[in-house]
C-alpha cells in the first residue's frame, strides 16, 4: 500500500497518532506531527512511497512537534527530535515540512557509518548514476530537479550513498529541496511537477519541497553505479562547458564532499578510491538549463567503456 | 527486564526477536551507548549471521564510530607522552582511554568524548602550562566554575585541542578533595603499572581501576551512562579476576583507599543486573549480598531505574524522580552541606554558564 491510498484524515491520522510509517529506500522512517497543517504536504512529498506494516523495522523515528510551554502559543516552534534525541534548536514552526527533511538527512548521517555518505546530489539513467558534489549555491539541487523531470532517476538530492561492500549507489527518492531563485526556476522549467508552499526566512533562505518523480520512487530499491562525477557550478551568462577532471582532483573533491570519509578512515580511504575509479569526472560550468540537460543527455548515450579522461 | 538487559545476559536470545523487538533492541542499545559494544558482543559470539540486515547496520554503524575514537586516543596519547615526558612525568591513563591502550575487553564498541589523564596535584601548574603551550586551551567558563573547578574539583576544567578537537579531563584524584570518602591519590600513582608495549603510558593497576570506575558510577550525578558503565566493570572484573588472589586483593585495598561503599553497590547490583560472576567471599566481605537500612533500600530503588537503558520504553512515572534523587546524591556525596548548599543555589539562580558541545554544533542541514 501506498501514501496516496490513504485520504487526507487518515494521513493526519496517522501524523497525530501512532506514525505514518514510509519506506525510503535503505531506510524505513516513521514520521509523527502534531501539527496537523502540514499534513497533505507530507502526503504530497511521499504519494507514492511504500507504507510500512506494523511488524517491520524502523531505522528513524522521527517527530517534529510544537515546541511546548509559552511557546506553544507566542510565536510558535516547531521541534525535531528522532527517537527523543533533539539535535537541532526549535525553529519557526512554519519550518516544520523542509525540517522533516533536514533532521531525516541528520539521522541518515549521524548513524549510517555502515556506507559511504558523499554530501551531494545523485541521479541516475539505465542503471548510471551521475553524482553531483558540490557546496551550497553552485546550483546543485537546480541541477538534481532539473534533471530528474528530464527522465533521470532522483536517487538524492542531498546525499549519494555509496554501499561499502559492493560500491553500488542507495536511492532515497525523497522530496528535493529548492531554495530562493531555483524555486520559480525549476517551476518553471518543470510546471508538471509538485510544489510544496515556500517557507521563507530559514537560514537558506526561502524553501520549497518538490517531491521526487513517481518513475524515481517506483524504481527506489533498483541497482544504480556510480559512472559520473561532474562538479557543477552555475555562473550568469556563461557557456556550457564539461571539462574532464584529472582522478587526483577528484579524489580530493569526493573526500571533501563525503560526511563520514573520516569516521571511516582505512575503509573510507579505500571506498573513494574505489569510486574515484568507477566514475568519469568532469567540471561543469553551466547557466542555461535546457543545455545542460543536453550535455547530460550525450553523457548517458557515451558507452559504459568510453574513458574520456 | 529491558530487551537490551536480556541480551546482554543472554546473547543467544537473540535468535528469536521479531523486527519489532530488534527496533526496540537498538533504540535501548543506543541511548544506553551500548549499541557498539553489542555488535562486538554478538561478533564475539558468533552470531552477526543471525542480525537481520537493519539492525546490523545500526550495530555496525556504531561500532565503526567506537573504532575511530579509539583510532583518535590512540594518536593523541602519544603527543601527551612526549609534552608530560618533557616534565619528567609518565602518562597515566582513566577510563575509557586506559581501556583502549591498555587493550582491556572494556574498551569493546565503547564510544567516548575526551580524554581522562591522572597527574600528582602539585604538578598541575606546570602541566596546565605545558599542555596550554601544545595547543590544549580551557573551555570558557565564568570566574565562579573556573573557582569551583580549581577549589573543589578533582580536575582541571576541561581543555580542548585547539587543532585536533579532542576533548582532554586533567585529573589529580579521582574523587573531588571535597567528597566524604578520600582514597589516597598518591598512591593511586604510586602503583600505578606500565602498559605492556607502550613505554611511558600508564594505567591504574587492576583493583584501582575497577575502584575507580566504581567511584565514577556512584558518585557522578548523571544517569545517561550508568548501564554503560555497569557493563564496563563487568567486563572487567570478568578479565581481570582470571588473576588467582584478584577478589581478596581488590577487597582489601577499598578498605585501604576509604572506597568499599562504591565496591559495595557496584558488585551488589553487577550480580543483580548483568549477573556478572562474583564470589560469595567477596560479596560476603563487604557486606554486599542485601541491602541494609531505609538508605540502601531507597538506593535500589532510585538504581533499578537508573541502571535500565534510559529510553522511553523503559520509563515510568519515578524515572524522573530517582534521575534527580541521583543527581542530588551526586553533589551530597561531592560536597559537604554548606558548599552543595551555597552551590546549588547559585546553579539554580544563575543557571548553567558553559555553553553545551550540542548547542554549538546545531546547523540543521
Amino acid at each position: 500500500m501506498r501514501v496516496d491510498q490513504l485520504s487526507l484524515p487518515q494521513v493526519q491520522a496517522a501524523l497525530t497518532g501512532a506514525g505514518l510509517r514510509v519506506a525510503t529506500g535503505p531506510f524505513n522512517c516513521r514520521l509523527q506531527s502534531d501539527i496537523a497543517a502540514i499534513a497533505s504536504e507530507v502526503a504530497q512529498n511521499y504519494a507514492h512511497h511504500r507504507l510500512l506494516g506494523p511488524e517491520e523495522f524502523i531505522d528513524f523515528h522521527v517527530a517534529v512537534n510544537t515546541s511546548r510551554g509559552l511557546r506553544r502559543w507566542i510565536r510558535p516552534q516547531a521541534l525535531f527530535s528522532v527517537d527523543g534525541v533533539e539535535p537541532f534548536t526549535p525553529l519557526p514552526r512554519d519550518q516544520a515540512l523542509p525540517m522533516i527533511e533536514w533532521g531525516l538527512n541528520w539521522c541518515i548521517t549521524a548513524y549510517s557509518n555502515h556506507v559511504l555518505i558523499l554530501h551531494a546530489a545523485a541521479v541516475a539513467r539505465n542503471g548510471r548514476t551521475l553524482i553531483l558534489p558540490a557546496p551550497p549555491g553552485s546550483g546543485k539541487s537546480t541541477l538534481c530537479a532539473a534533471l530528474v523531470n528530464r527522465g533521470w532517476r532522483l536517487l538524492s538530492d542531498e546525499l549519494s550513498i555509496i554501499r561499502l561492500d559492493t560500491g553500488a549507489m542507495l536511492g532515497l527518492a525523497r522530496p528535493v529541496n529548492l531554495k530562493n531563485a531555483s524555486i520559480g526556476v525549476i517551476q518553471r522549467f518543470a510546471p508538471q511537477a509538485l510544489f510544496s508552499r515556500p517557507v521563507h526566512d530559514t537560514t537558506k533562505g526561502t524553501v520549497a519541497m518538490m517531491a521526487a518523480p513517481q518513475a524515481s520512487v517506483e524504481a527506489v530499491d533498483e541497482p544504480a553505479w556510480p559512472a559520473w562525477m561532474v562538479l557543477p557550478r552555475y555562473r550568469a551568462g556563461a557557456s556550457t562547458t564539461l571539462t574532464p577532471m584529472p582522478r587526483g582532483e577528484a579524489f580530493m573533491k569526493i573526500a571533501d564532499n563525503a560526511m563520514n570519509y573520516h569516521i571511516l578512515a582505512a575503509e573510507g580511504f579505500r571506498a573513494v578510491g574505489d569510486l574515484v575509479d568507477r566514475c568519469q569526472h568532469f567540471s561543469f560550468e553551466y547557466s542555461d538549463l535546457d543545455e545542460a540537460m543536453q550535455v547530460f543527455d550525450q553523457l548517458a548515450l557515451s558507452t559504459a567503456d568510453a574513458n574520456i579522461v | 527486564m529491558s530487551l537490551l538487559r536480556q541480551v546482554l545476559l543472554d546473547s543467544h536470545r537473540i535468535a528469536a526477536l521479531s523486527a519489532v523487538e530488534w527496533d526496540l533492541l537498538v533504540r535501548q542499545a543506543r541511548h544506553a551507548n551500548l549499541l557498539g559494544r553489542l555488535y562486538r558482543r554478538l561478533q564475539a559470539a558468533d552470531l552477526l549471521a543471525q542480525v537481520p540486515e537493519r539492525p546490523l547496520h545500526h550495530m555496525e554503524s556504531a561500532a565503526v564510530m567506537a573504532d575511530r575514537q579509539h583510532m583518535l586516543v590512540r594518536y593523541e596519547i602519544r603527543f601527551l607522552r612526549d609534552t608530560l615526558a618533557g616534565l619528567g612525568l609518565p602518562l597515566i591513563l582513566l577510563k575509557g582511554a586506559a581501556y583502549v591502550v591498555g587493550d582491556l575487553p572494556a574498551a569493546s564498541g565503547r564510544v567516548f568524548a575526551d580524554m581522562d589523564i591522572l597527574l600528582p596535584r602539585e604538578r598541575l601548574p606546570e602541566v596546565e602550562s605545558a599542555l596550554i603551550m601544545t595547543g590544549w586551551i580551557g573551555e570558557p567558563l565564568d570566574a565562579y566554575d573556573q573557582r569551583y573547578y580549581r577549589q573543589w574539583m578533582h580536575e582541571l576544567p576541561a581543555m580542548r585541542q585547539m587543532h585536533r578537537g579532542t576533548a582532554l579531563d586533567v585529573h589529580h584524584t579521582i574523587l573531588p578533595p571535597t567528597a566524604r570518602l578520600k582514597p589516597d591519590a598518591q598512591a593511586l600513582i604510586r602503583d600505578s603499572v606500565e602498559i605492556p608495549g607502550s613505554p611511558g603510558m600508564r594505567t591504574l593497576q587492576p583493583t584501582d581501576m575497577v575502584l575507580h570506575s566504581a567511584c565514577h558510577l556512584f558518585h557522578d550525578g548523571e544517569s545517561e551512562n550508568l548501564l554503560r558503565d555497569l557493563s564496563d566493570l563487568d567486563l572487567l572484573l570478568r578479565h581481570f579476576s582470571r588473576e588467582p588472589n584478584f577478589w581478596p586483593q581488590l577487597v582489601s585495598r577499598a578498605a585501604a583507599m576509604d572506597l568499599q561503599m562504591p565496591l559495595r553497590l557496584a558488585l551488589r547490583y553487577l550480580v543483580q543486573v548483568l549477573a556478572c560472576p562474583v564470589p560469595d567471599s567477596a560479596l560476603q566481605a563487604l557486606k554486599a549480598e542485601r541491602s541494609q537500612g531505609v538508605a540502601e533500600h531507597t538506593l535500589d530503588w532510585i538504581y533499578s531505574r537508573t541502571l535500565r537503558p534510559q529510553h522511553s520504553s523503559t520509563r515510568d512515572w519515578a524515572t524522573p524522580l530517582c534521575r534527580k534523587l541521583l543527581y542530588i546524591r551526586g553533589h551530597w556525596l561531592r560536597m559537604p552541606p554548606h558548599l552543595l548548599f551555597v552551590h546549588l543555589a547559585r546553579k539554580a539562580w544563575v543557571g548553567p554558564t558553559t555553553i553545551s558541545a550540542a548547542a554549538l554544533q546545531n546547523d540543521p542541514r
